[in-house]
């Protein structure tokens, strides 16, 4: 059975994937390139969180930036303002945005469709309006500086490379908690919602509960990447999580394919690399991902990796003949 | 073949009167804007029994599965299973007490495999969430071995064993229609609600599922089948209610549905 055969490879991706990040880690010196790396996995979190809603779910989110500035100001404000010990306040943050998940949550995802879309556009705002306007906490649009560095007892992670390997095993980490998710009882039910809730809730599954407890999920692996952000930036300003931001994260999930963790990791590196390369069009960035979204939506709608797949094996198949 | 993890000798120590009906339903009805999809509809399911339900297009049928599903909420009246209410309760908690339908137009978890969608239909006897999905605890283990056993049993039991691994969507519809009732049945349950499951079938499907429907009857399912196939409900159907334009017009054997001359006028009569 598929599933057996899951579980043999399983193992072996993961260990495989460990020992890239760990070469990776080793190899690259050079700061730049540590960064763009550091950014890449930052923004693979966020991808691979809210594509356990959107891929997997099916259930659409404009407002997960929000998330993802609960838990990077909650850990500045705990830290830089009241000394609050990193760790702590990471959980802290992540508990934070749980439970707003979940007040946020419980009325929206009763939505379905644009308007849930819509819903969570509305929430995404609000919370962006928050972290402006509530200076006197958040620094409002100036930002808020002077966001303390990590460490573990003498381990600090302030080079580039200590960084890279904490945010790196953080993503292999989520990612081993996703699969486990995705081939497990409370996984298939998920993934049945997407293709019919309407049959998902006639062979039993709770579906308002699950989808409440994957949306929760997502936003905490969101808080997690605002907890990392913040602490390798330690600048942080409401301009990182805005609407802007939202819409990266749903095209980072849409370009890497819904419902693939491996994917989340391409829609990731694409996203954060294209506009390092291209810093022409950061005018007009809105503009592109509306087209990038666009174009994948109607020419690959599997995504790129399903997409690129398709046509590797098509082209193949036409060679046969 | 007796892998249903149902045994069949629940049908026979429990007979029919002593226990009263497992399914009861007492002037249910209906509305949708202005149509009257039931109006005042009152019957009783003996356990154990194979119940055709018959009626021309729109005559409310399906209604009558959403009604009992808890997909839709009566209007007004009850509806009892095994002595207790049912009605208003939530559709999850209704197949957790026992009662699995399919659907008239299939609705499979097309991007899943064959073997995958009879494993969430085992969902509602499972109790393993995320956490111990996550730290795969010992109880997720066997959980998950048993969901695997169960549904291979299952699978084989509709036939479609060697297609455990196929996209689902991409089965013949004749086997998707059997997937459906495979996956129905790992609810366990002890009511089955086949919506027009010989639709879309040639004769010798509708023939094989006659008599899988009969099996699944004997290993202890109850069974309500609706069904334009007058054939079929005739041949396997203990009881037959008929229903047009919502109401109950009769009730009773197959031999005395067919010689019933106002069935044969609403609905009979019409087909031939
Ligand atoms: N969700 C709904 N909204 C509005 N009207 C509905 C709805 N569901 C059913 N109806 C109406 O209720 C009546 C009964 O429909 P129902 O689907 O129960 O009939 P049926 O006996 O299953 O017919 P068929 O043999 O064609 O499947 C029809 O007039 C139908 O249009
Ligand atoms: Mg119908």
């Amino acid at each position: 059975m598929c599933d057996m055969l899951l579980s043999r490879i399983n193992p072996i991706r993961f260990a495989f994937f460990f020992l890239v990040i760990a070469l990776v880690g080793l190899l690259v010196d050079n700061a730049y390139y540590q960064q763009v790396l550091i950014l890449i996995g930052i923004n693979t979190l966020l991808a691979v969180g809210l594509n356990m809603l959107m891929g997997y779910a099916g259930q659409i989110s404009l407002g997960h930036a929000a998330f993802y500035g609960i838990g990077a100001y909650t850990t500045a404000i705990l830290t830089a303002k009241y000394q609050i010990y990193p760790w702590i306040a990471l959980v802290i943050a992540i508990l934070l945005a749980v439970a707003i998940a979940v007040v946020v949550g419980l009325p929206t995802l009763k939505l379905s469709g644009y308007y849930l879309g819509m819903g969570t556009l509305g929430f995404g705002m609000i919370f962006n309006i928050i972290f402006r306007e509530w200076s006197s906490l958040t620094g409002g649009a100036s930002g808020f500086v002077g966001i303390p560095s990590l460490s573990i007892g003498s381990l600090s992670f302030e080079s580039g490379r200590n960084y890279f390997y904490l945010v790196w095993f953080s993503v292999w980490s989520v990612f081993l908690i996703c699969s486990r998710i995705i081939n497990s009882r409370a996984g298939r039910a998920l993934r049945s919602i997407h293709d019919s809730e309407n049959a998902s809730m006639a062979v039993g599954v709770d579906t308002m509960t699950l989808k409440l407890q994957v949306f929760v999920l997502s936003a905490a692996f969101s808080a997690l990447a605002g907890f990392l952000y913040a602490h390798y930036i330690s600048f942080i300003s409401p301009g990182s999580f805005d609407f802007l931001m939202s819409v990266r994260m749903v095209t980072m999930v849409v370009i890497g394919g819904m419902a693939s963790i491996w994917g989340a990791l391409l829609g990731a590196s694409l996203l954060t690399l294209l506009p390092e390369w291209l810093h022409a069009f950061s005018e007009f960035e809105m503009v592109v991902y509306g087209l990038v979204l666009m174009l994948v939506m109607i020419l690959m709608p599997q995504g790129l990796t399903r997409g690129i797949l398709d046509i590797y094996e098509r082209s193949r198949e036409k060679y046969r003949k | 073949m007796n892998d249903q993890g149902k045994n069949t000798e629940n049908k026979d120590c429990l007979p029919d009167s002593s226990n009263g009906p497992l399914l009861e339903l007492a002037n249910i009805s209906k509305a949708f804007g202005g149509v009257q999809a039931l109006n005042d509809i009152t019957f009783d399911v003996p356990t154990g029994i194979i119940l055709g339900v018959i009626g021309p297009n729109g005559a409310g049928k399906t209604t009558l599965f959403n009604v009992i599903t808890g997909a839709y909420e009566a209007d007004s009246g009850n509806v009892r299973f095994s002595g207790k209410e049912i009605r208003g309760k939530k559709v999850h908690k209704i197949v957790t007490q026992g009662i699995a339908r399919t659907f008239q137009n299939v609705e499979l978890f097309e991007s899943m495999t064959v073997a995958e969608n009879v494993m969430v239909g085992c969902h509602v006897r499972g109790r393993c969430g995320f956490l111990d999905a996550i730290i795969k605890t010992p109880r997720a283990k066997r959980e998950e071995q048993w969901i695997m056993k169960r549904s291979s049993e299952l699978l084989n039991f509709v036939g479609l064993s060697s297609q455990a691994d196929q996209r689902s969507g991409d089965l013949p519809f004749g086997w998707q229609r059997l997937l459906e009732i495979a996956r129905a049945l790992a609810s366990e349950p002890s009511v089955l609600l086949l919506d027009e499951p010989a639709a879309g079938l040639n004769a010798t499907e509708t023939r094989q599922l006659g008599s899988l429907i009969q099996k699944i009857r004997s290993n202890g399912v109850t069974v309500l089948l609706v069904e334009h196939d007058m054939s079929l409900t005739m041949t396997i159907s203990d009881m037959i209610i008929v229903l047009d334009r919502g109401s109950l017009l009769a009730k009773g054997t197959p031999r005395e549905i067919q010689s019933n001359e106002a069935v044969m006028a609403a609905y009979l009569g019409k087909g031939k």
